[in-house]
């Protein structure tokens, strides 16, 4: 299920010279961001993100990477990474342009791990090691905590040490409260030497449903045997009364050979055409097919895309080591413009948080969103490598075995042979009648 | 690597710091585990320890070529992701943050592995998966996986025979690509694997003779799986009390592991050696020790009239096409004017 939910706790610390006038922005700088957001069941998401202006990367020592070790990262439910390179204008007349790297990553604690079944989570817990100082090379350096629900009375939770300012604007459509710690302001590290943010529940939080996203979308694969099956993607729009276009990649390896002429879209059990089709063929080892459709999700519906596949043969040697763990087939990559719940006035993109610009829209009543269906592993007919092997034993065993003895039977010659008897006796009876002259026995 | 520069024109240098390297080798390491799948998790944890050692002791991750052929730490089986632990006691996580797998997965291959002793790759092969030794470079080999009779299995597939590699490494000799090679495998009748090599200068270690059989160390129960082969457990435990400047030498090495703790005999040859083998240093293979002297005085070097190097070997390259055909014109035209019978002067 690629659920389009990043409740994440962007704690972004943007701490960035005074004055709301900047004629351009600083030319080389860094900044990073995490996120915690707990979510509705007592996990806690984290993401963190880390945005550099410079041509290479930068060692980083201190601020929020220390928190990134691998022992504690990938005790998880959910991990994901990314990299996002783009052209950036360095001032408003777009005169220069340099790259900006963002590099992300989100993970989902489960909350029985991190906290022995209480729905309580620290920052030490989570990462067994808390923030001590901000990155010298930082020009942002920020922690936000998601406190959506929560920020009116104190009676439910309580984020701990008390946020020195609140963050609020409307992210992925819905309006939302974070807490704020900066870890460039010198009086938070300073007070206790590290910074470790609590979030206690004074009130156990009602296990409601999570929220679910207007668009969410599933992949799998159908059918049965190693000839042919059925790719199929079910796209979920679940806003009650809007619909909107999806802009669907699919890009599928060559020794899956697509029929395009089964290639069906249904919603809400009718036909539904796409108002665009580009199809690129795959050529046999040398690119894969590529699949690119605008399809209209009506409001409230499930869209079925199905098409249906044959399965190649490869050839010996191009397979894997281990052909029967299956080949990958990469996700699918859906685009939209989700329209909003609150309409969110256009932001700054330099001041603003990290989470809220990887995607910047400038119109404010729809966000934009890239999900990523599941990938998935396709067994292809995968032949018996130990055949050959197995076929020369077993040939030359019955070779020996049956050839061998009939060929014995017919060119053996059989003699018949005395059975000796005596031995010594004999030996020492014939030298006495060899002396004698008498015949030998 | 000595370290002679000489430089082509007159320069005056302040050598605040002259490095000096007497009779010190570099040394560069190929470590590779063969297997596959998560039941030979062993492999990986022998080759990864292996690895950390070599890296306490020094070498930098430019000089190690690490080739793994699967992924435990982060395969879906592994109870503890991110980890690969040697002991059951899981004190060592031998995986570890600063790991740089040079070759993985599926590029673990008879002819990788190959090319990166020969040194016969592609320009396109970035440097950290190159081994960039010279004749001055001392080379520890390790290798780890199943393998029988004259044979190690690669990842389940295919096979890399003695013959093979005595002949790759008769080509690293006559590239000029090692001073000095120490060879060490695990696996099954590991002594087969050294057998059959005939180049100078190449001392070798195996975990079990022909016929025996290496076995594996300790089954641990949370991660199911045995966690490190015997012989290479003992090696390692040899290797944590060596440090940079200690002076065991390889007659130690192969006490290590005795038939009552093996349980397999492990087995050594060192008669393509030119060295006694007391006489050789742990650390000239697995570590990497440089001698610095320190030294504020100002050194001016001279300018040399020539470059002082070693005379080029040009490579010989058969006679072209034009040449050939001049050639060929010239023997005709003197064969039509002056008649056949001139042949038999000739041959």
């Amino acid at each position: 299920m690629a659920a389009a939910m990043p409740l994440a706790l962007v704690v972004l610390l943007l701490l960035g010279p005074g004055g709301p006038a900047l004629a351009e922005p600083p030319r080389d700088s860094l900044r990073e961001e995490l996120v915690i957001t707990p979510l509705p069941s007592g996990d806690v998401a984290a993401t963190f993100q880390f945005r550099t202006r410079w041509d290479s990367e930068l060692q980083r020592k201190g601020g929020l990477s220390v928190l990134l070790k691998a022992d504690r990262l990938f005790h998880t439910s959910y991990h994901s990474q990314a990299v996002h390179i783009r052209p950036v204008c360095r001032n408003t007349r777009c005169t220069s342009i340099s790259w900006e790297l963002r590099q992300t990553l989100s993970v989902v604690f489960d909350a029985f791990i991190t906290g022995q079944g209480k729905k309580d989570w620290s920052l030490f817990r989570m990462f067994s090691r808390t923030l001590t100082e901000p990155c010298p090379l930082a020009s942002e350096s920020r922690v936000y905590v998601d406190i959506t629900n929560y920020s009116q009375d104190n009676e439910t939770l309580e984020v701990n040490p008390p946020p020195t300012t609140t963050y609020q604007d409307v992210i992925l459509g819905t309006r939302r409260t974070y807490a704020v710690y900066d870890l460039l302001d010198r009086a938070m590290i300073n007070n206790s030497r590290n910074l470790n943010l609590q979030l206690k529940w004074k009130k156990p939080p009602e296990n409601e449903a999570p929220l679910v996203p207007f668009l969410h979308a599933q992949r799998y694969v159908s059918g049965y045997g190693l000839q042919k099956g059925e790719l199929s993607t079910l796209l979920y729009n679940t806003h009650p009364y809007r619909a909107f276009p999806v802009l669907l990649l699919d890009s599928v390896p060559w020794y899956l050979r697509l029929y395009v002429h089964t290639l069906t879209i249904t919603s809400k059990g009718k036909e539904n055409k796409p108002s665009y089709i580009h199809y690129q063929p795959a050529q046999d080892r040398l690119q894969p097919h590529l699949l690119e459709m605008l399809i209209q999700l009506p409001a409230n519906s499930v869209t079925k895309v199905s098409i249906q596949f044959e399965r190649a043969l490869l050839k010996w040697t191009e397979y894997t080591p281990d052909p029967n763990h299956g080949f990958y087939v990469s996700p699918s990559v859906l685009s939209a413009l989700v329209p909003s719940m609150v309409a969110a006035k256009p932001v700054d993109w330099e001041e603003s948080p990290l989470f809220n610009t990887l995607f910047p829209v400038s119109d404010g009543s729809s966000y934009f969103v890239r999900l990523y269906t599941e990938p998935l592993l396709v067994n292809l007919p995968t032949p018996d490598f130990s055949m050959p092997y197995n076929v020369i034993c077993l040939t030359c065993t019955v070779v020996a075995v049956c050839y061998g003895s009939f060929y014995n039977l017919l060119t053996r010659t059989f003699h018949i042979e005395e059975p000796s008897t005596g031995g010594l006796a004999k030996r020492l009876a014939n030298l006495i009648r060899r002396a004698r002259g008498v015949p030998p026995l | 690597m000595a370290a002679t520069y000489c430089l082509g024109r007159a320069s005056i240098a302040l050598a605040a710091l002259l490095l000096l390297s007497f009779g010190s080798f570099a040394a560069s390491q190929i470590e590779v585990c063969t297997s596959r799948f998560w039941f030979n998790y062993r492999h990986v944890a022998n080759t990864l320890s292996v690895y950390r050692s070599v890296k306490r002791l020094g070498i930098p991750d430019s000089h190690i070529v690490l080739m793994l052929a699967d992924d435990m730490a982060c395969n879906p089986r592994n109870p503890k992701p991110a980890t690969v632990f040697s002991h059951k006691n899981m004190e060592l996580n031998v995986y570890g943050d600063d790991v740089e797998v040079d070759y993985r997965s599926y590029e673990v291959t008879v002819e990788n592995f190959l090319r990166v002793l020969t040194g016969r790759i592609p320009p396109s092969t970035p440097r950290s998966k190159r081994l960039l030794s010279d004749d001055r470079s001392n080379i520890l080999i390790y290798m780890t996986g199943h393998g029988g009779n004259g044979f190690l299995k690669f990842q389940d597939s295919e096979e890399i025979t003695n013959i093979e590699l005595a002949d790759a490494f008769e080509q690293m000799w006559q590239k000029r690509r090692y001073n000095e090679l120490l060879f060490i495998i695990d696996t099954c009748q590991g002594a087969s694997m050294y057998e059959r090599f005939y180049s100078p200068n190449i001392m070798a270690l195996a975990s079990s003779q022909v016929g025996e059989d290496s076995l594996s160390h300790q089954p641990d129960p949370a991660i199911g799986v045995h966690l490190m082969d015997r012989y290479t457990f003992y090696v390692l435990e040899f290797l944590e009390e060596i440090n940079p400047a200690s002076q065991t030498n390889m007659n130690d090495l192969f006490q290590v592991c005795p038939k009552s703790l093996c349980v397999s005999t492990p087995g050594h040859r060192t008669d393509l050696f030119q060295r006694d083998p007391k006489n050789v240093l742990i650390t000239d293979f697995f570590g990497s020790v440089r001698k610095v002297e320190i030294t504020t005085e100002t050194i001016s070097l001279q300018q040399y009239s020539e470059m002082e190097s070693k005379p080029k070997l040009k490579d010989w390259h058969p006679p072209g096409g034009f040449i050939l055909g001049l050639w060929a014109l010239i023997i005709m035209v003197f064969f039509k004017t002056y008649g056949i019978k001139h042949m038999k002067f000739i041959f």
